[in-house]
């Protein structure tokens, strides 16, 4: 399958100003992350919150300007693109937010709202207005909606318009930023699903963002797993969910709560102690190893790069570099 | 589409039928009705507007046309429902004419400031960095003075008129109004749907018409119409202190300022026009409060 989105060593760093303007450090919320996405394919991308999902979101989109890397859209590089080929390349890449209580202008009409983007590419008001009710009904919401305002509809409503507004400049590559989070899990459900059937519809690839293993597991075809602002784990989905190779892939795996009852044991160690660490000021060595529960002395020294540990699937960790069985035999 | 879609939602075609939705200026006119005491002020408050632009045909007496023998006749007089001046002119009559100069002085100074003011405050708000630090501490070094002195300034240096309130007036709202819009700007720039303008490759123009002016409007208003009646009192001072018309033109704080010198006389006729301006701003203050329960509610 051919790639539609090659993502290179994208890093971005959060310069810190003290009250004169003095330069204090920095953040660094991504760090050097690279990952393709499969033409027509998903990418899910997990991680606890402030690992930097939602800044390597913004940073392919170009809301944020990277530091250093590059994004390659069918080979060409957005980040050297300026003035109104941005604008063109902007149309290719839409993005659904994570609140869709803040996502949506609550003074516009739901058509207006879904409108505004083609508004913003000089379509016309009649002509952008028939395209949006077409999206309208494309995410399943009837044509009466379109001139109610944001605060009638509910929260599943309004991802949906959400979502028909990404969808109306008629994109290749959706990225859905938590898009589910702040919805209810039966509602949750049902936006997924619109998701899978857009997808099919109108040959979408997606990027699909989450904290949440079971949203990702059900969406994606790959997964990459953050953390800190790094990758530590990537590959495909059965690869990684059933053979995690990174001592944080798989804490979180081991995490997550089930509700299926045969599944009643709950972990018996701690896999992850303590809180992540501020990006203020990153770990030495491997920023996992602080609360790694293998952390060796050569983990506050080495920074484990990632390697191959299957087939297209990698891990960043120095035990998996050395075939070490620990971290296969947990 | 496939089928969990469809059974969420009832069908296009037959959910097109159902009542229009009540635009959200009909919903708050409704909510506003509500309140009992923003309905009394805003009819008093339209009573006297009209009033006032109906002087000629309310009133049988010349505003400027003084009877000596009738002079400063108590308020509930026969003919002279709230008495006359030390001239002897109808002061009910007066009181008409001088409020469409007092509310005009009162309402044009922050009109033109929301739109200085606003436009200031949007582009120091949206555009931040060194645009912003400009303009805000710009309008922060004329903040720091008291309005009234401020105010009292301008006009003096400008000489008295009317004209010359309104121009001081405004550049008194300015600093305030522009601090409202600029706070109000940054508050609506962190919204996504900022951010999704963005992605969507909308242009600054559009972004600013469509997501900013819309979201920042209610708040302007809100605070600008408190303003009026601040504006309508700040205006009348400076009539009162002999900076705005020139008489015999009626002006409310110039008719305050002229029966002063009667007070020991007739304490009461001597407070009517100060009572108008009490009660103008008084009914301001009220309908301007419930409208901005009334805009906040719904975001």
């Amino acid at each position: 399958m051919e790639h539609i989105l090659e993502v290179t060593d994208v890093s971005k760093t959060f310069p810190l100003r003290g009250v004169f303007g003095q330069s204090k450090g920095g953040v660094s919320a991504v760090n050097g992350v690279s990952f393709t996405l499969k033409s027509k394919g998903t990418l899910g991308i997990v991680g606890e919150s402030g690992c930097g999902k939602s800044t390597l979101a913004r940073l392919i989109m170009r809301l944020i300007e990277p530091d250093q890397g590059q994004v390659r859209y069918k080979n060409e590089d957005l980040l050297k693109l300026g003035g109104s080929d941005l604008k063109k390349m902007r149309k290719r890449i839409q993005m659904v937010f994570q609140n869709p209580y803040s996502s949506l202008n609550p003074k516009l009409t739901i058509l207006d709202n879904v409108a505004f983007p083609l508004w913003a590419n000089g379509t016309g008001r009649a002509a952008a207005s028939t395209q949006a009710y077409r999206y309208l009904d494309a995410v399943g919401l009837p044509k009466s909606y379109a001139a109610k305002y944001p605060h009638h509809l509910s929260g599943g409503q309004r991802q949906r318009v959400a979502i028909a507004r990404a969808l109306v400049l008629e994109p290749d590559i959706v990225i859905a930023d938590e898009a589910v989070s702040a919805l209810d899990k039966s509602v949750q459900a049902q936006v997924l699903n619109l998701f899978q059937d857009l997808k099919k519809e109108f040959d979408l690839s997606l990027i699909f963002i989450s904290h949440d293993l079971h949203v990702v597991e059900y969406m994606s075809d790959d997964v990459m797993v953050m953390y800190l602002g790094g990758v530590v784990e990537k590959g495909p989905k059965e690869e990684v969910f059933a053979n995690p190779r990174h001592p944080y892939t798989e804490a979180l795996l081991k995490s997550v709560p089930s509700v299926d009852l045969a599944v009643r044991k709950a972990p018996e160690t701690v896999l992850l102690k303590g809180d992540l660490p501020s990006p203020l000021n990153p770990p030495s060595g491997c920023r996992f190893r602080t609360r790694c529960m293998f952390a060796e002395a050569r983990c506050a020294q080495n920074v484990p790069a990632l390697v191959e540990v299957g087939e297209g699937h990698h891990a960043a960790c120095l035990l998996v570099h050395e075939g070490m069985a620990a971290v296969q035999n947990l | 589409m496939a089928t969990n879609v469809q059974s969420i939602v009832p069908d296009a075609a037959s959910a097109a039928s159902l009542p229009k939705q009540p635009s959200q200026a009909a919903e708050r006119w409704r909510a506003f009705c509500r309140r009992r005491a923003a309905l009394v002020a805003l009819v008093i408050l339209a009573a006297i507007v009209l009033a006032c632009i109906a002087a000629p045909w309310l009133s049988p007496y010349d505003p400027y046309a003084g009877n000596v023998k009738e002079r400063l006749l108590p308020v509930g007089s026969a003919g002279h429902l709230l008495g006359t001046d030390e001239q002897g002119r109808d002061l009910l009559t007066r009181i008409l004419y001088g409020g469409r100069l007092s509310l005009l002085s009162g309402i044009v100074p922050v009109m033109i400031a929301v739109i200085l003011g606003g436009g200031l405050g949007i582009i120091a708000g949206y555009f931040k960095g060194i645009v912003n630090t400009l303009i805000m501490r710009t309008l922060d070094i004329l903040f720091s003075f008291p309005a009234i002195l401020l105010a009292i300034g301008i006009s003096a240096s400008l000489g008295p008129g009317i004209s010359n309130i309104i121009i001081s007036a405004t550049i008194v709202f300015i600093p305030p109004i522009a601090r409202i819009a600029e706070t109000a700007v940054k508050e609506v720039k962190k919204e996504e749907y900022i951010e999704a303008a963005l992605s969507s490759g909308a242009g600054t123009g559009l972004i600013i018409r469509f997501h900013v002016v819309n979201n920042i409007f209610s708040r302007l208003f809100v605070y600008s119409t408190t303003q009026i009646g601040i504006c309508l009192m700040l205006a009348s001072g400076l009539s009162f202190l002999g900076l705005g018309v020139s008489p015999p033109t009626p002006e409310w704080g110039f008719m305050l300022n002229n029966l002063k010198q009667v007070i020991f006389i007739d304490p009461i006729v001597t407070i009517v026009p100060g009572i108008f301006i009490f009660i103008t701003s008084l009914a301001l203050n009220i309908v301007s409060d419930a409208l901005s329960d009334v805009l906040d509610s719904k975001g």
